[in-house]
């Protein structure tokens, strides 16, 4: 999103005219909000039903709207090489995006969104040949982005950028077989809609805007993320080790800083 | 016949309920001499509970009362106050309120023709601040403008610990770091032995992570040690036996945290987290079904980085 300067302020008057208060929101509304958000991310393109190719998983009713876990869910049925997923009724819609790469295992994703009104979510796979197919889900919560940032604003600070790498015990990483890792980084992910609880100001918005995770110098994917990823922002994804390791994570934030770390693999779990 | 039945039931079910949401049960228990405590109903807020839901009450000294906690509403705290008046004309000198969630300080309002000193932790006003309007608005929504009440600004502010004097009556306020909420304050009754824990203890009713699981943790095992005869728990009955009065909470919280960490070493997720960790606890308390989910996925992302 920030490479379309003009696309970001198009998805911001359509915040503006978009439903105040979604739980007076009318399934109406939120049919033409989703219209109008296709067109400003996706042009003319079509987009086709999603069955059979993109499954989108997210509780109906969150329980903390500040910390949604979403999942994405690929058949292998297309060759995708891209998701979106939007969050309509978000005050920047365009949450994430995932560009996988030759060592990515595209078919399950994972990650925990901020939900700040009652809204359709979105996914869309985007094929090698450019086509889009489009799933989606209706969340219950509320009050996700202006919720107060972390519960221990001091803690938080103190680690900003720490990255962990968890390995899930149950797949090992042998060459050409697809395991799943899980990403966790250390950000407050701050969107600019939170009070400091000691100054009383909005904290100025920093959040994370890009991330790259490569096994063995081959990209297993990209993702250009938003203000929408709640804080400690935590990726599971999945990865097909061609090489010997290592991992490395690369974190862009707003701010300009830049976080890294190398994961040895073969050193067994991390 | 019928039809005249039903609308007989149907009448007499209204006037009840009109009854209920004009004259609650408003019943000040003495737990110990000069500790006077009204239960709070077991429910969420409602326009006929007026949000009486926590446990409230005042502290008697030789010179002077303390309210603590006035109030879930504004007219929750118009009865605490008529319900004080009816024990004791002594003048209002402080209200403290234990932290800032809308259950335990929206009344406080009703106590400012008193001029009290409003008491409160030290990072309660910034809490106030980032979250009061936004509660006060739900809580307008679901009971009116009228009753719904606002926090008051505490301007005695506790950022360790700090006590005062109602007359023969010290009362010693502690400040803690963050646990239930990130502004817990209790206090302790020297005379009675009396620890007021507000929101750091839940009894009955399943207590709610609004902070740090591992900082509530902590927290109990200090309160532990407070050498209390009796505590008075900010949901369930008005006063329990400390520190025995602990013991359901703590099980629960540790649940919460061996659960989640056996879960997180075998790689489970914070979906399968939120459906799975805690169960056992269910029949244990009451509105678990509202709020356990909240805390697991909470806790989860906390001791991710613990």
């Amino acid at each position: 999103m920030k490479s379309h300067p003009i696309l970001g302020i198009a998805l911001g008057l359509l915040a503006l005219a978009g439903p105040a208060r979604a739980a007076e929101a009318e399934d109406a509304g939120r049919a033409e909000r989703w219209t109008e958000l296709q067109h400003a991310v996706f042009g003319e393109r079509a987009l086709a039903d999603g069955a059979g190719v993109i499954a989108l998983e997210a509780p109906s009713r969150a329980m903390d709207a500040a910390i949604v876990p979403v999942a994405v869910t690929l058949t292998g049925a297309e060759h995708v090489k891209a998701v979106y997923l939007l969050i309509d009724g978000n005050p920047s819609p365009l949450a994430a995006t995932v560009h996988f790469g030759p060592a990515a295992d595209p078919r399950a994703l994972r990650t925990r969104v901020r939900v700040e009104q009652y809204t359709l979510m979105h996914a869309v796979a985007e094929t090698e040949d450019g086509r889009l197919f489009a799933t989606e889900r209706f969340v219950k919560a509320a009050g996700g982005c202006s919720a107060p940032a972390s519960k221990d604003q001091q803690a938080a600070a103190a680690r900003i950028g720490q990255i962990k790498l968890k390995r899930d015990p149950a797949s090992p990483a042998a060459e050409g077989q697809p395991a799943t890792a899980q990403l966790l980084i250390s950000h407050p992910n701050n969107n600019g809609m939170q009070m400091d609880q000691v100054t009383r100001n909005y904290i100025p918005a920093r959040y994370i805007q890009n991330v790259t995770v490569d096994f063995g110098g081959e990209r297993v994917f990209a993702m250009d993320a938003d203000i929408s990823l709640s804080e400690d922002p935590a990726i599971t994804f999945g990865f097909v080790p061609h090489n010997a390791g290592p991992m490395t994570v690369a974190v862009r934030d707003s701010k300009g800083s830049l976080f890294q770390q190398s994961f040895d693999f073969a050193a067994g779990r991390s | 016949m019928k039809r005249r039945e039903a609308l007989l039931t149907g009448l007499a079910a209204l006037a009840a309920r009109a009854a209920r949401a004009e004259s609650l049960p408003f019943r000040l228990t003495e737990v110990a001499p000069g500790i006077h405590v009204r239960q709070g109903a077991m429910a969420e807020a409602t326009p006929e509970n007026a949000d009486a839901i926590a446990n409230t009450g005042c502290i008697i000294g030789d010179s002077a009362i303390a309210v603590v906690d006035p109030g879930g509403s504004l007219t929750d705290g118009e009865r605490l106050l008529a319900a004080i008046r009816a024990l004791s004309d002594r003048p209002i000198r402080y209200v403290v309120q234990t932290h800032f969630h809308p259950d335990h300080c929206f009344g406080a309002a009703a106590f400012l023709p008193d001029g009290p000193v409003f008491v409160g932790h030290a990072r309660m006003p910034g809490a106030i601040a980032a979250r009061g309007e936004y509660y006060r608005q739900r809580l307008a929504d679901s009971l009116g403008e009228a009753q719904a009440g606002r926090p008051v600004v505490p301007t005695f502010l506790v950022a360790v610990e700090s006590s005062f004097d109602l007359g023969n009556r010290v009362l010693d306020l502690r400040a803690h770091p963050t646990a239930h909420t990130d502004n817990d304050l209790t206090l302790f009754d020297r005379r009675t032995a009396t620890l007021w824990a507000g929101d750091l203890l839940f009894v009955d009713r399943v207590p709610s992570i609004d902070g740090s699981l591992l900082g509530w943790l902590r927290v109990l095992g200090d309160l532990e040690a407070v050498p209390a005869a009796r505590a008075v728990p900010g949901h369930g009955p008005p006063s329990v036996p400390w520190p025995a009065g602990a013991a359901a909470e703590e099980r629960y919280l540790r649940v919460l945290e061996r659960e989640i960490r056996d879960l997180q070493a075998r790689g489970g997720t914070i979906e399968e987290a939120a459906a799975t960790v805690g169960v056992e606890e269910r029949d244990n308390w009451l509105l678990f079904d509202d709020y356990n989910g909240r805390n697991v996925t909470a806790a989860f992302a906390e001791l991710e980085w613990d």
